[in-house]
């Protein structure tokens, strides 16, 4: 009998451990994966993207896998090069996102009515505009160029965080831990540090992670439109504008392998940000 | 009824405020812009204009008055149904917005329906058969297409059905060098469907995946494992209790997506090059045709709060507990 | 009698995950037996969390996919297997929920009771009114929905969904809470008189006065186990025909007996005593209880899961000699009164 339970007990060890082991390997694989195109395409330099009308248009192959455009260069190159510096724009605007919501977030939550319906109306009002519209007024008003892309981005990835911080923080400031470091004396930023900022930093987190994709999409789809970058820039989405002028001619993989490569690191991403997700809230397992 | 009215009427007062400050906002960001405000009001021959006579220009447009009397001169013209000029169309923006719109209403009308209807469909499959190999394949294949590129899957269609099948035009909303009085519904049904059919393949799959997350509510709830215990099958289950308490989220959901759809639209309008008011918004944002910009900008957010609008007068209508005037 | 329905050793674990993805085996139910004689009714009576609702679910077969049930569930003598809850649920047995929740909002009443029908619409439709009129709902209850309804009405619809099936087993989860004095005597008339249609009653509570009011016998259960079955004339005096502390200490915890509560709490399903379920309790707890379950035994014509329950029984046989006989006596006497 005894026996018997023991093994059961083992068993659902082991079975528990694989889950835990494969979500950890899962965010390492994706982790890795993700800095290495980062990586790989922050080295890739210009001299390694030089014109040679010997081998130009060429379909992929082994010695170029995503093929050659029209001025001979390597697409491999090229996406990886776009693909790191979308990637790097994403980042930016999405950590400038986050600041945005923590500060809005916080001083919905801890700076009375007024401040909190004004907030609140501002998110109201940024969800009542399009977002690729928004993305594009700020890119015209900017007058263009990569601060345009990443105001424009940041400005539009910050509405969802600053509700859940809001929220976060509210349901803290009401518990009971947070009354009784009040009586007894604790100071408003004693409080912050110890007991807001541990909780809400996983949201952030999680929140930036689940934001990213979306932040890589947005500035894809608005350098493809022609906004913000100059075309000389190698970003994934101006990459993808100039196949439109070869699908005629007949060069899908100037289009297709950029885009799949793309669609791959979003999909990661997504990924990442489950995973991380599952191992914080385990609740949304059961979902 | 008196219930209905107040709701409906605190809506309206909200949209005025919202459509407000959004006027406001862009205005200022507009001002902000370094496009030259001569160019933007006039057109590309500014430049040649002598300092005389742009000087009177600057006096007649208010060009040097502080931004507050500007706008609110430019909002008095708006209020009387005066958007201004388009720089690039050098014709009134209100003509340009309706004409363009109406050419991008049959897209979004046809990509909203099939996109709405299909994802439904999807929906109460996936629901029903929760945790098996349907669900999961449905599941991914919308965890993709969210993962997508809008511009990217328009691509992929291109080169899968214009540039090897051949099955449709690769561009343009109408054939080129032919007269738009001569246009047959035939052409513009043959231009249309490729754009429709990539709008409606965005829009599954954020339908499909709440709606589907709506039944899988619903099938965890008290009353339908009472169902279950009452012997009824999932397929009885999902007709009597599962159609009835998603169709309300799911038709408000269809009714707010009506920001997305616009965005959608702009993409997918640039790459087939379909003259709608996406591709307006595009060019206008490109070329610094201000007076077009901030014009689309109200369209597009008064066509946003017809839609919230819509889905929240349904609510009160049809939900028998909002038409009852109970407090949810 | 016969049993129509007994439950033998049934146990019932959950599978959960919790932080950092640990998966962890949650046994809520162990060790549990009941068994339902032809037109009788047994009230199942526990605290919240001690399993109650559970077992009705597993009889019925509708637990979530996570559950893991052991044990043996048999329908006239015939064992319940999966499939065969499947064919009787909502025919021959069938569950009056506990609350509104558990209607759906979006539909009129009239049809939510009419769902319980198999045969036509037609048949659904006059078998719903006659139901509703034998139970004072109206024809306009028929077109209103759950939010419309009282805490009464709704309890009415509720059991009428039972009461429309023809069933021969009825589940009654928790059918009291809530209700005034009148209502719940309504209610309660409800029960008997589908009783005495012939049907077999259990009926799950943590009211143990709305229970003594109809029930033939009691179930006690405690995290997730009985610790005793008794007659309903076993409740009488200052306990003293109640086989297990633990009865007694809800019977003497009523107002009418003194209101003597009981100190403590149940123990929750991650940490159960190794011994006794109450031993922690207990004040009659000494070494024996701490060694093993004890096991489900009949002690005067009911049962009982307590070692000392047997031990002072023989003591009272040894040392009260004259005393226990004439209870016994007593108990056989009350015993043919109820047959």
């Amino acid at each position: 009998m005894s026996i018997s339970v023991e093994n059961t007990q083992l068993k659902a060890a082991k079975k528990s451990g694989n889950l835990r082991r494969k979500t950890i390997i899962t965010i390492f694989l994706c982790i890795g994966v993700l800095a290495f195109v980062t990586i790989a395409g922050t080295m890739v330099s210009h001299n390694d993207l030089i014109t040679d009308f010997t081998s130009k248009n060429l379909a992929p192959s082994m010695s170029h896998l995503f093929g050659t455009d029209w001025l001979g260069r390597d697409m491999l190159l090229r996406t990886l090069k776009g693909l790191s510096m979308s990637i790097y724009i994403g980042i930016f605007a999405c950590f400038l996102g986050m600041i945005i919501a923590t500060v809005l977030g916080l001083a919905s939550a801890t700076m009375g009515k007024h401040v909190d319906s004004v907030i609140t109306f501002v998110v109201d009002l940024f969800l009542s505009v399009p977002h690729l519209l928004v993305i594009i007024i700020i890119c015209v008003a900017v007058g263009g160029g990569l601060t345009g892309v990443v105001i424009g981005i940041a400005a539009t990835h910050w509405t969802s965080m600053t509700r859940i911080i809001r929220a976060e923080v509210k349901q803290i400031l009401t518990s009971e831990y947070v009354h009784v470091a009040r009586q007894m004396g604790k100071s408003r930023t004693y409080i912050a540090a110890k007991h807001i900022f541990p909780h809400i930093f996983p949201q952030l987190l999680i929140g930036f992670i689940s934001t990213f994709p979306h932040a890589l999409l947005h500035e894809a789809s608005i350098t493809f439109l022609g906004f913000g970058l100059s075309p000389h820039e190698p970003a994934i989405g101006i990459i993808l504008s100039e196949s439109m002028k070869y699908l005629a001619a007949g060069y899908w993989w100037l289009a297709v392998l950029p885009g799949l490569a793309l669609l791959i690191i979003v999909v990661l991403f997504d990924v990442l940000g489950d995973n991380i997700d599952k191992l914080i809230n385990p609740k949304s397992m059961h979902r | 009824m008196n219930e209905q009215l107040k709701f409906i009427g605190k809506k309206v007062l909200r949209l005025i405020l919202l459509l407000l400050a959004v006027c406001i906002s862009t205005f200022v960001l507009m001002d902000l812009s370094p496009v030259d405000p001569m160019n933007a009001y006039i057109g590309g021959n500014a430049m040649k204009l002598t300092q005389e006579k742009r000087e009177q220009i600057e006096e007649h447009w208010g060009l040097n008055d502080p931004m507050p009397v500007r706008f609110v001169k430019w909002g008095k013209s708006l209020l009387k149904g005066d958007f201004g000029t388009s720089l690039i169309y050098k014709r009134p923006v209100l003509e340009i917005i309706k004409e363009k719109f109406s050419a991008s209403l049959v897209l979004m009308l046809i990509a909203w329906t099939l996109s709405g209807l299909l994802g439904y469909f999807l929906a109460m499959i996936s629901g029903a058969y929760q945790g098996t190999l349907l669900d999961k394949g449905i599941k991914g294949y919308c965890y993709v297409l969210m993962s997508m590129p809008s511009f990217w899957l328009c691509l992929l269609l291109i080169i899968v059905f214009s540039v090897n099948l051949g099955w449709f035009p690769i561009a343009l909303g109408t054939p080129i060098g032919v007269l738009s009085e001569n246009v047959s519904i035939w052409d513009l049904a043959h231009h249309i469907v490729l754009p429709a059919i990539t709008l409606s393949v965005i829009g599954i799959a954020s339908i499909t995946l709440h709606t589907r997350q709506k039944l899988v509510d619903v099938m965890s709830t008290d009353y339908v494992l009472f169902a279950r215990a009452r012997g009824q099958s999932t397929m009885s289950i999902i007709k009597n209790h599962g159609i009835r308490n998603t169709l309300m989220p799911f038709i408000t959901l269809q009714f707010l997506s009506f920001s997305e759809l616009f965005a959608g639209t702009v993409v997918a309008e640039q790459v087939f090059s379909y003259p709608g008011l996406g591709q307006a918004t595009v060019e206008a944002g490109t070329k610094g045709d201000i007076p077009l910009l901030l014009g689309i900008v109200i369209f597009s957010t008064i066509f946003i709060f017809t839609g919230n609008l819509i889905a929240d007068i349904l609510y009160a209508v049809i939900d028998p507990r909002i038409k009852k005037g109970v407090q949810l | 009698m016969e049993s129509v329905l007994t439950v033998e050793n049934l146990s019932i674990s959950f599978t959960q995950y919790v932080k950092g993805l640990e998966k962890r085996e949650l046994t809520v139910i162990s060790e549990l037996d009941l068994d339902l004689k032809k037109g009788e009714i047994v009230a199942i009576v526990g605290s919240s969390g001690s399993g109650k609702s559970l077992l009705a679910h597993a009889i019925l077969g509708i637990l979530p996919e996570n559950a893991t049930v052991e044990g043996k569930i048999t329908y006239k003598g015939e064992e319940l297997t999966e499939q065969r809850k499947k064919e009787l649920r909502g025919k021959e047995i069938c569950l009056i929920p506990q609350s509104v929740n558990y209607t759906d909002p979006l539909m009129k009443v009239g049809k939510f009771v009419q769902l319980s029908v198999s045969e036509s619409k037609e048949e659904a439709k006059k078998r719903q009114r006659k139901v509703f009129e034998e139970y004072g709902l109206s024809k306009e209850v028929d077109d209103m929905y759950p939010f419309q309804l009282s805490g009464g009405m709704i309890r009415r619809v509720l059991v009428s969904t039972a009461a429309i099936a023809d069933s021969q087993v009825i589940i009654a989860d928790e059918p009291t809470p809530g209700l005034d004095e009148k209502a719940l005597n309504e209610t309660l008339k409800l029960f008997t008189d589908l009783r005495d249609k012939g049907c077999s009653i259990i009926m799950i509570t943590h009211d143990i006065q709305a229970a003594l009011k109809i029930a033939d016998r009691i179930a006690i259960f405690y995290a997730g186990s009985t610790l005793e079955i008794a007659n309903r004339e076993d409740f009488c005096g200052n306990g003293e025909h109640l086989r297990h502390p633990y009865t007694k200490a809800l019977w003497m915890a009523l107002p009418e007996n003194g209101f003597h509560t009981l100190t403590g709490s149940q123990p929750s399903p991650l940490q159960l005593p190794k011994g006794c379920l109450f031993s922690d309790r207990c004040h009659h707890c000494d070494e024996h209880c701490h060694v093993k379950r004890p096991d489900l035994e009949s002690v005067h014509s009911g049962k009982v899961r307590c070692v000392k329950a047997t031990i002072i029984h023989e003591h009272a046989h040894e040392h009260d000699g004259i005393i226990h006989t004439h209870k016994h006596v007593h108990n056989e006497g009350e015993e043919e009164h109820v047959s």
